[in-house]
């Protein structure tokens, strides 16, 4: 079966999401536009890649509802949306993850131990 | 499964997990001290640590590095900052590069408590990220090391409520 266009609009906003977050460009464009200060010739400036370059870039972010633009005097800044507290809960979660799997091997030695004896 | 707690205060941006092992402190203290037990749980599978140097002894550096399935080192270096045998442990995490220089996202900090009641002994964990960028940095690991993410965990990565997508 051939993948053509999602009949979901759901399944379109992920495709859109996924889409976005595949360029590591843009990843960093998330981790950088975090505070909010930084207009597109900025963000350029942080990447071998041209004004224009980057203006598709934060386009493809601003699609996919993962950046806004807000403007401050005669500039227009890009700001991640993404809430604060949601990043905080998932590198919690990774870090959870990492500890769970941690304890696990820690066991699986004391185990061995009573084993050995 | 061993773990029986779980705490996340995601303002202080600190983990702390709690499990309880059939063993007595020592033991477990041992599992930190020494560093060839050190080796056999700190990374995943997929890679070996080797700990070139590691003295629980306040103010000393431990050094080590992890070895990927593709022959990539990441390197590592902590801190010890308390100790207290073998009730306590608190350290600094220091990720650095080839160079020994510290990686961006800066060192965040680790304490071990361990008690022990009718041959039950129970360590807590607790880490903390230093400060948001090294939270950002963590977030951004997991995308370069192929993390396979479902949409239910991608949405609130993103900070995206799901319900809030049309």
């Amino acid at each position: 079966m051939v993948v053509g266009r999602n009949p979901n609009p759901e399944d379109e906003a992920t495709d859109l999401l996924f889409k976005a977050l595949a360029d590591p460009i843009r990843r960093d464009i998330l981790r950088r536009a975090h505070e909010g200060r930084l207009s597109v010739s900025a963000l350029a400036r942080e990447h071998p890649i041209s004004v224009t370059a980057m203006q598709k870039h934060v386009a493809v972010l601003e699609r996919a509802e993962l950046v806004g633009k807000h403007r401050v005097g005669r500039e227009s800044l890009v700001q991640t949306k993404a809430d604060g507290l949601a990043r905080a809960r998932a590198a919690l979660d990774r870090l959870e993850a990492d500890w769970r799997d941690r304890i696990e091997r820690m066991d699986q030695i004391l185990d061995e131990d009573k084993g050995a004896t | 499964m061993p773990v029986t707690n779980v705490e996340k205060d995601l303002d202080a941006l600190t983990l702390t997990i709690t499990a309880e092992f059939e063993a007595d402190a020592n033991r477990l203290w041992q599992l930190w001290a020494d560093p060839r037990q050190l080796e056999r749980w700190w990374s995943p599978p997929s890679h070996t640590s080797t700990f070139e140097q590691h003295e629980l002894t306040p103010g000393a550096r431990t050094t080590y590095f992890m070895t990927g399935p593709d022959g990539t080192k990441h390197h590592g270096r902590w801190s010890i900052e308390e100790v207290e045998p073998p009730h306590r442990l608190r350290l600094k995490d220091d990720e650095v590069d080839d160079q020994g220089k510290p990686e961006d996202g800066g060192p965040s900090e680790m304490t071990v408590t361990i008690t022990e009641a009718d041959g039950t002994a129970t360590m807590s964990i607790q880490t903390h990220f230093a400060d948001r960028e090294s939270m950002e940095q963590t977030i951004e690991m997991g995308f370069e090391q192929g993390m396979v993410l479902t949409v239910g965990q991608i949405y609130p990565l993103l900070g995206v409520a799901k319900g809030s997508q049309t």
